[in-house]
């Protein structure tokens, strides 16, 4: 199969601790599979290992074969900005530059890549801030700070700034772990909608989470990929002891 | 211990925290409102505007020092900011870890040689060379005086950036430099301006290092290989003077130094105020 995600060996590294062990997974395109696990288990540093994010820490170190959308992106002579274009990425903590205004912070990516065109700018913010669900709440704020908007609303503006590069691919790593429920709905809403048009990684702690919004579901624990399947075949009838102590909250 | 015995301690405490803080801008308001009483009478019109006048006339001003100090602030400012903010920003941001750290205690040694060596320096790479004292060698010693200010204000401010911000931005496919450059750069700025604010006000009153590489000057701008007046070396010659009138003239050039490096602080952050601030 040639696109979604194809994931074979994937180890990783932390200096000389080994986080990450032999991790095979294939994730379908254009659905959204949830990672779940406790703290520390690997699922974070196993997506910022598709976008290449992870050896942006110093001494961290990858091997094995990891193919988005039909592209070996730890391929000799990729380049890993190449690469993060391609997929967008959505952290824990909102994280909007705050020297930049609402409409800067979105076209941040396609600025920065040389787009100039104001016309092109625009049109690409307002699309960008419609699919993230932003655009009524700012459309007459868009000259004002970033960070003066709420915490939900951030989450939602670093949403659309990672859509505006039009990326194939969305990685999330715990994108409500800092939101109320209310702005929580949101996300999640906003992720059913956007399943149709991007294949989606969701890491997230909490399971009623994964239910919700994912087709397929992995579980990670102590850096091994312990179970992967359909995400109501795993919660209802998970075929690993692990896995079941863990939704039935026997741990974690 | 009962609540009156710690009601009072709270009291004498806040008492000496706040005596404290008093006697710390105490010197700069003493020395500001001297320089107001012996030096106002002097400051007029011709001063900002008149050359000096030659010995035993009364009269004149200091308008040729007060551009030649705005000259060789720029000039050092050219030199030594660019190389400064970009070298606390590869401190701040390097992976290497020896080269880092020899290159930071370097900047702290630097910036604890008396400046007066740092003009000696100036006189032998630039005055001895060139045959002739130069606005370019004063300027030089001032920027080798800025370097280590900016590059350790600078490198403090960028570890500030949180590095979430990076990350998002290497998210977004942006490469490196532009990352540094034009996110964690602009999120610093605040910050860097007032460490560049710093270097600038301490290199406006340096005199040791201009005395041999500007030299002085009592006419116009003569172009920038020619020696140049100075604000601080005027005053410097006019204090050891023997007449009246340049003691006075020098005390109008010491408050018209203070209110320069103000002014320059003041233009500099409305100049440079983005409409929002990153961390300070």
């Amino acid at each position: 199969m040639a696109d979604g995600i194809v994931v074979r060996g994937l180890n990783a590294w932390f200096g000389d601790v080994h986080v990450l062990h032999d991790i095979g997974i294939t994730m379908a395109p254009k659905a959204v599979t949830a990672l779940i696990g406790p703290s520390g288990c690997g699922k974070s540093t196993f997506i910022r290992c598709l976008n290449r994010m992870h050896e942006v820490v110093p001494g961290a170190r990858v091997a094995g074969t990891v193919i988005v959308e039909g592209e070996d992106v730890y391929a000799s002579g990729i380049d890993p900005v190449q690469v993060r274009r391609r997929i967008g990425m959505v952290f824990q903590k909102p994280n909007p530059f705050p020297t930049m205004s609402v409409f800067d912070n979105v076209v941040a990516g396609l600025r920065l890549a040389g787009v100039r065109e104001r016309a092109v700018l625009h049109e690409a913010a307002e699309r960008a801030l419609r699919h993230a669900a932003l655009w009524d709440e700012v459309k007459d704020r868009l000259n004002k700070p970033g960070s003066g908007l709420s915490g939900g609303q951030q989450q939602r503006l670093c949403i659309a700034r990672a859509l505006a590069v039009e990326p194939e691919v969305l990685l999330m790593d715990e994108p409500c772990s800092a939101l109320d429920p209310i702005a929580t709905a949101k996300i999640e809403e906003l992720i059913l909608e956007l399943r149709s048009t991007l294949t989606i990684v969701i890491v997230t702690h909490n399971m009623q989470q994964a239910a919700r919004v994912s087709e397929a579901t992995g579980f990670f624990l102590l850096g091994e990929l312990i179970e992967f399947g359909v995400t109501r075949a795993l919660f209802t009838n998970p075929h690993d002891k692990r896995t079941e102590d863990y939704i039935t909250g026997r741990f974690g | 211990m009962t609540p009156r015995v710690r009601r009072v301690i709270n009291v004498i405490m806040s008492w000496l925290a706040a005596i404290a803080a008093g006697l710390v801008v105490l010197p700069l308001l003493l020395i500001f409102g001297f320089l107001l009483w012996q030096g106002a009478s002097a400051v007029n019109v011709d001063f900002f505007t008149h050359l000096p006048k030659p010995v035993g006339e009364v009269g004149g001003g200091m308008a040729n020092a007060i551009v030649g100090s705005l000259i060789l602030i720029a000039l050092a400012a050219a030199l030594g900011l660019p190389l400064g903010i970009l070298g606390g920003l590869y401190l701040a941001e390097s992976r290497d870890r020896r080269l880092p750290w020899v290159a930071r205690f370097l900047a702290d040694v630097l910036n604890g040689v008396p400046s007066i060596v740092i003009g000696i320096f100036a006189y032998t790479v630039l005055v001895l060379p060139m045959r002739r004292f130069s606005a370019l060698a004063g300027a030089f010693a001032l920027a080798v005086i800025m370097l280590p200010i900016v590059v350790r204000t600078s490198e403090e401010l960028v570890r500030l950036v949180p590095a979430s911000l990076r990350e998002a931005a290497l998210a977004l496919g942006i490469p490196e430099w532009k990352v540094l450059l034009r996110v964690v750069l602009p999120t610093a700025r605040a910050g860097i301006i007032t460490g560049v604010m710093v270097a600038i006000a301490r290199v406006a009153g340096e005199t040791a290092p201009l005395l041999f590489t500007a030299f002085g000057n009592r006419f116009w701008h003569q172009g920038l290989d020619q020696p140049i007046a100075a604000l601080p070396l005027q005053i410097f010659a006019y204090a050891i003077a023997p007449y009246d009138d340049w003691h006075r003239q020098a005390w109008a050039g010491a408050l018209v130094l203070i209110g320069l490096v103000f002014l320059v602080s003041l233009a500099a952050r409305v100049a440079t105020s983005g409409r929002f601030t990153g961390v300070r």
